[in-house]
């Protein structure tokens, strides 16, 4: 199955381009997109305490499931106003 | 209830867009306007800032707000915009406004959007310096 990734500022730049597809096995969870990120882009590594993710337009854990055609959204902190 | 307004513009914020707050119930409205200063809090010489959003949800997160501040402050109308984009020094970079019967709640509510508005709303701001380097900052 593929998700849409979406990055936002320093974790957008680490990605290179957002939104991107990234294809993972069936069933797959948000832990598991992470982790098939941070093997694509190990600068990620830095972020992963910091970044929370979205599904979809909410925030959840890596132990959410992930069905074919989400939207991941990688937040780092935020900086507005 | 009467016009609120949640969104996200382009470049600088117009605060005349707040305007569509007014209403003949009432009689006080406090604005907050976040402008582009020149300096860095550790005293780097700032040219700009350059701001990206998660539009949808932000603007969502500016309604909960809004909502919120009504739950706290009783009858309150909000708006909130925030720009995207760069934005030079002295450019509007937000603009609330609270609307209330009396200034109390107006004062109150508008403090309260701003400082969740900074606290959670999925909006990154990163500052370019005179010398061309750049920097992401967050709020935490």
């Amino acid at each position: 199955m593929n998700v849409r990734v979406v990055a936002f500022a320093s974790v957008r730049e680490i990605l290179e381009s957002s939104p991107r597809s990234l294809a993972l096995p069936r069933g797959a969870r948000v832990g598991e997109a992470w982790s098939a990120l941070e093997r694509l882009f190990p600068a990620l590594c830095a972020h992963r305490t910091s970044v929370r993710i979205a599904r979809n337009g909410r925030i959840v854990s890596l132990e959410e499931s992930l069905l074919d055609g989400d939207e991941l959204a990688l937040l780092p902190p935020v900086g507005g106003g | 209830m009467d016009r609120e307004l949640f969104s996200i513009v382009r470049g600088p914020v117009d605060p005349r867009c707040l305007e569509a707050l007014a209403s003949d119930a009432q009689g006080g409205i406090v604005t907050f306007l976040g402008v582009v200063r020149n300096r860095s809090d550790d005293g780097r010489a700032v040219v700009g800032l350059s701001y990206e959003a998660y539009e949808a949800p932000a603007v969502r997160e500016f309604e909960t707000i809004a909502g919120e501040a009504r739950a706290r402050f009783g009858e309150v109308r909000l708006a909130i915009v925030h720009a995207v984009g760069e934005l030079d020094v002295g450019a509007v970079a937000v603009a609330v406004a609270a609307a209330a019967e009396h200034r109390s709640a107006a004062f109150d509510a508008c403090r309260y959007a701003i400082d969740e508005l900074k606290r959670r709303a999925p909006i990154w701001k990163k500052e370019r310096y005179a010398g061309g380097e750049s920097r992401w900052k967050s709020n935490e």
